[in-house]
């Protein structure tokens, strides 16, 4: 069974202008212990998803449709009081900037001992001993003295690394990072997601891990969905995604991004840019930059997820009926 | 660019053991109750390169390496603590001081990183665009200044109704690009970008940096380009410096510098990039992090982390030499053999 | 079809003025308020300041709808005659213009050396901030009382214009309600907008500091002293009524509400309660209605400011 199922999930933001859908049916799922990477530009609607997930949205925005399952129950619109159950003790969270994910008033082991005695049933002693060894994970060297530190004592890497700590400080199933390395330089970016996969492997956590960078994506993840203007494109395996993309939206994108192996003169670009909430062509949603964009049915009609290969793609091309060789 | 074919012309840009030193000590006051001493931050510490017309160089380096400072320093942002640069042939930082400042600044402008702080959000793109030639004094008549405005603007793919509109109404990309017009508009030799598009999208990355090539080549422009995506600067360089810690640790050209790194430090650098269709490599990222910039480690900066390091990188700093193939390193173990 | 206050009551702000009914009720008094003191000559049935048409007979009258009362004057006259009502339209001409030029030359003062000490940065900023400092450490009533109480002493027949200078003066330095907390305020936006890339670019181009400082920073910096500005018009009309309660305020040729206050004080135990009151009232609406619209408008900005 799924750890966690996304299904058709549909989040509005109410404005005087009308209801604005920032996400448009989408659906997923990930299996216990794997890493789902959740791609795309800005406005895609990619930090949305995992904000929904925790149950962090912020208000005006609302579920308005779909279902959160997980490991069946469903998780979309709990009280407040049993959401924080479960985020922190089955879901953890790691965003994008370790300064203020910590708080800068309390030690780090202040911080990871309430964290573990939140969620487990355990002495004070026991929950100190489990942060020791928290840090020792995850790499921070001298573990028994830097636990008394303070967050700014660290510097930005390490930050993370306490952050990841704290995350898995409750022992969940499912770790929802977004953008966890986008802050970082390059070398350290390296060393955290090193981290990322050999500790969640170790604890068989899931982990769904939101960023723009796709390079971070064929280094961490299992599959990976790519996500454009509040629906997903694509999903699949990620070599498949990567190597063999199904979407011309996916192809562009990866057509796009400088790589270190080819030599080229112009980078391939996707004219245009991605649609405003507020002006979403009709149809699907990629249509008017398409360059595969063949029937008039790209314009009315919007695509489900088709089998494509490997991957499964948002697109008509697929569709075996279309008489399209794609 | 190998030695092997010097340019008969001389370089365009020539940077000589540029250094800029900050004091960053806590207020008279404090220092004098609290007994601190006075904090200098040595943000660049002796860089020299050239940049030859028309060429691109990219300068690479994590946070902290003073690849920024360099570029407010080559653009009189700043002015050196020691060390300098010429332009053309004349000595930049006495003309960025003296009468002949105005002409020096129309030769050479600036693209800056963040596309929302960089343009002025209560004037309009017209305003915006047309403020150096107002101020340079290029064009007076209101009509001229618009039809010049107009060619701007569509020379990087903007449009003539943009001219009335305000910054906030428009994409981190398209704001990038009424920057680029802007720096374009008193028609500059010299560009210095500082990571142009490190806060852009990928696909909108793409059309910028199409843009910045196509304008180098139609205008012959010569740019510094400032960034920490190895994958950005290999698309657009042609020569690469990398720094760190305020120092010019490897500088080739770009063929040479991605093929054969002979610096430890750009070794690393380049390993630790995720590659995108290697996948599944195991990779064992080097230790470590960037030390303090205020209390930098005695002789070679990097010797700490460097897996080569001897006696003589913990006591002295390498200066930047030759080692073949037009690539100059500084580093010990380059240099005795031993790598 | 759509004038332009049509189109501005869509806008954004627009919709929220008409979401509020509080801020709509103050809007609605302010207009009301400044509309009376603009056509005061028009308005007024009586003007209270034409020796000629004072009656002593009608001394002390009650409010109209009182027995004694009479219709002519609607709520009732002081003890010189004078139709309260009159006196009131009048007297908040006064306390609006007065509350209004003290806070146009707080802006002019507090604006101009904001922008300096921000932009300057070093000794001079230092400066500027210590005597923001002591300027503030003393309590704002007394620094005004200070300064109006002893230009009174030493000219007890200075003309009106002189007068009205030096009340608008006092509440301009009144300590930090003066034009302290728009040097603070624009000082610290100052030193923000300086850090970004935009005035970098025009250091780039070569614009001089002084423009640069007057065209690209200080239209940036406006935003949040406005919301100051609204609400210390409010804090102004009360200081120049408590100065000329205390009898150093407006010259008594030209009383202003905080006259008329301090003129029926002397009869409110005496039972002739109208001659106080009905000034009081009117005090109290205009520096409320003045307050919530400040209040109204910091919450409007705020969102697009984010």
């Amino acid at each position: 069974m799924a750890l966690l199922e996304v299904q058709n999930l549909v989040v509005e933001f109410p404005t005087r202008r009308g209801v604005l859908r920032a996400l448009d049916g989408v659906s997923f799922a990930i299996a216990p212990g794997e890493i789902l990477g959740v791609v795309g530009e800005s406005g895609a609607g990619k930090s949305l998803t995992g904000a929904s997930i925790i149950g962090l949205l912020e208000p005006p925005g609302r579920i308005a449709s779909g279902q959160i399952r997980l490991e069946g129950e469903r998780i979309d619109h709990l009280p407040h009081a049993q959401m924080r159950r479960i985020r922190g003790r089955r879901i953890g969270a790691i965003f994008q900037d370790p300064l203020t994910s910590l708080n800068p008033l309390y030690t780090v082991g202040q911080q990871l001992v309430e964290t573990i005695q939140t969620h487990l049933p355990v002495s004070a002693a026991e929950a100190r001993q489990r942060a020791v060894q928290l840090l020792k994970d995850t790499g921070i060297p001298a573990a028994e003295q830097r636990i008394g530190h303070y967050p700014h004592q660290f510097s930005g890497g390490m930050r993370q690394r306490v952050v990841i700590a704290l995350a898995l400080a409750a022992e969940p199933q499912l770790i929802v990072a977004d953008e966890p390395t986008t802050a970082l330089d390059v070398s350290i970016q390296a060393q955290i997601i090193q981290l990322l996969k050999s500790i969640c492997k170790t604890r068989g956590a899931a982990v769904m891990l939101i960023t723009h960078d796709m390079g971070v994506i064929a280094e961490t993840c299992d599959r990976v969905a790519v996500m454009y203007a509040g629906r997903i494109a694509e999903i699949g395996p990620v070599h498949a995604v990567i190597n063999h993309p199904a979407h011309p939206y996916t192809a562009g994108l990866m057509a796009a991004i400088p790589d270190m192996e080819s030599e080229r003169d112009a980078l391939y670009q996707i004219d245009g840019a991605m649609p405003r909430l507020d002006t979403i062509p009709p149809g699907c949603a990629f249509n008017p930059r398409c360059p595969r964009g063949f029937q008039a049915r790209c314009r009315t009609e919007r695509p489900e997820l088709i089998a494509a290969g490997p991957t499964q793609a948002a697109c008509w091309l697929h569709d075996p009926a279309s008489g399209v060789t794609a | 660019m190998s030695t092997a074919t010097q340019p008969l012309v001389p370089p365009l840009v020539r940077v000589h053991d540029l250094a800029k030193t900050f004091d960053v000590s806590a207020p008279w006051l404090n220092r004098v109750i609290e007994r601190k001493p006075r904090t200098l931050l040595h943000a660049v510490d002796g860089v020299g390169f050239e940049i030859a017309r028309g060429q691109t160089l990219a300068l690479v380096g994590e946070s902290g390496c003073g690849k920024s400072t360099v570029a407010r320093l080559l653009v009189g942002l700043y002015a050196p603590t020691r060390g300098g640069f010429t332009f053309d042939g004349q000595d930049a930082h006495a003309a960025f001081q003296g009468r002949d400042a105005r002409a020096l600044r129309r030769r050479i402008q600036m693209i800056f990183q963040d596309p929302y702080a960089s343009l002025n959000p209560r004037w309009r793109v017209e305003d915006i665009v047309g403020e150096p030639l107002r101020e340079h004094g290029l064009i007076t008549g209101k009509a001229e200044l618009k039809a010049r405005v107009d060619e701007l603007l569509t020379c990087v793919g903007l449009s003539a109704q943009d001219m009335a509109r305000y910054p906030h109404q428009f994409s981190g990309g398209q704001r990038q690009r009424i920057s680029i017009a802007r720096a374009l508009a008193t028609a500059p030799e010299f560009l210095v970008c500082d990571e142009p598009t490190s806060a852009l999208d990928v696909s909108v990355q793409a059309q910028v940096l199409n843009i910045m090539k196509r304008l180098q080549r139609e205008r012959g422009l010569t740019y510094l380009f400032i960034s920490h995506n190895l994958a950005v600067v290999r698309h657009v360089s042609d020569q690469v410096g990398v720094m760190y810690l305020g120092r010019l640790v490897e500088l080739a050209d770009k063929h040479t510098l991605f093929s054969h790194p002979r610096h430890p430090y750009t070794r690393m650098l380049l390993d630790a990039i995720p590659k995108m269709h290697d996948t599944g490599r195991a990779r064992t990222p080097v230790q470590g992090e960037v030390p303090n910039p205020l209390d930098p480690p005695p002789g070679c900066a990097f010797n700490p982390r460097c897996p080569h390091a001897n006696a003589r990188c913990r006591a002295e700093r390498p200066a930047l030499h030759e080692a073949g193939a037009g690539t100059r390193v500084a580093c010990h173990a380059v240099q005795e053999g031993r790598l | 079809m759509k004038n332009p206050l049509h189109r501005w009551l869509d806008s954004d702000m627009g919709h929220s003025l008409r979401a509020s009914p509080l801020a709509m009720g103050a809007a609605c008094v302010a207009a009301v308020c400044v509309f009376c003191a603009l056509f005061a000559g028009w308005v007024a049935p009586h003007n209270p300041f034409d020796l000629a048409t004072l009656e002593l007979s009608d001394a002390r009258l009650p409010p109209a709808w009182s027995p004694e009362g009479s219709a002519k004057y609607l709520l009732g006259t002081d003890d010189q005659g004078r139709d309260i009502l009159s006196a009131l339209i009048y007297g908040t001409r006064i306390s609006l213009i007065v509350g209004l030029a003290g806070v146009a030359l707080s802006l002019a003062i507090g604006v101009a050396l904001g922008l300096l000490a921000g932009a300057t940065g070093g000794w001079v900023d230092a400066l500027l901030m210590r005597v923001c400092d002591v300027v503030s450490s003393f309590p704002a009533i007394l620094v005004a009382l200070l300064i109006a109480g002893v230009a009174r002493a030493l000219y007890p027949d200075a003309p009106e214009g002189m007068a009205f200078g030096v009340l608008i003066l006092a509440i301009a330095f009144a300590g930090s309600n003066g034009w302290v907390q728009y040097a603070r305020t624009v000082r610290a936006s100052t030193m923000v907008e300086r850090g970004k890339e935009y005035v970098q670019a025009a250091r780039v181009t070569g614009v001089p500091p002084v423009r640069i400082m007057f065209r690209h920073i200080l239209p940036n910096v406006t935003g949040p002293v406005t919301v100051l500005a609204t609400i210390q018009v409010a804090t102004a009309i009360i200081t120049e009524a408590t100065l000329s309660f205390l009898g150093v305020g407006a010259p008594p040729t030209a009383p202003s509400l905080g006259t008329l206050i301090r003129v029926g004080n002397d009869y409110l135990f005496s039972g002739e309660w109208w001659i106080t009151v009905f000034p009081g009232i009117m005090l109290v609406l205009i520096a409320l209605s003045v307050n919530l619209l400040g209040d109204w408008l910091r919450d409007a900005l705020n969102p697009r400011l984010r």
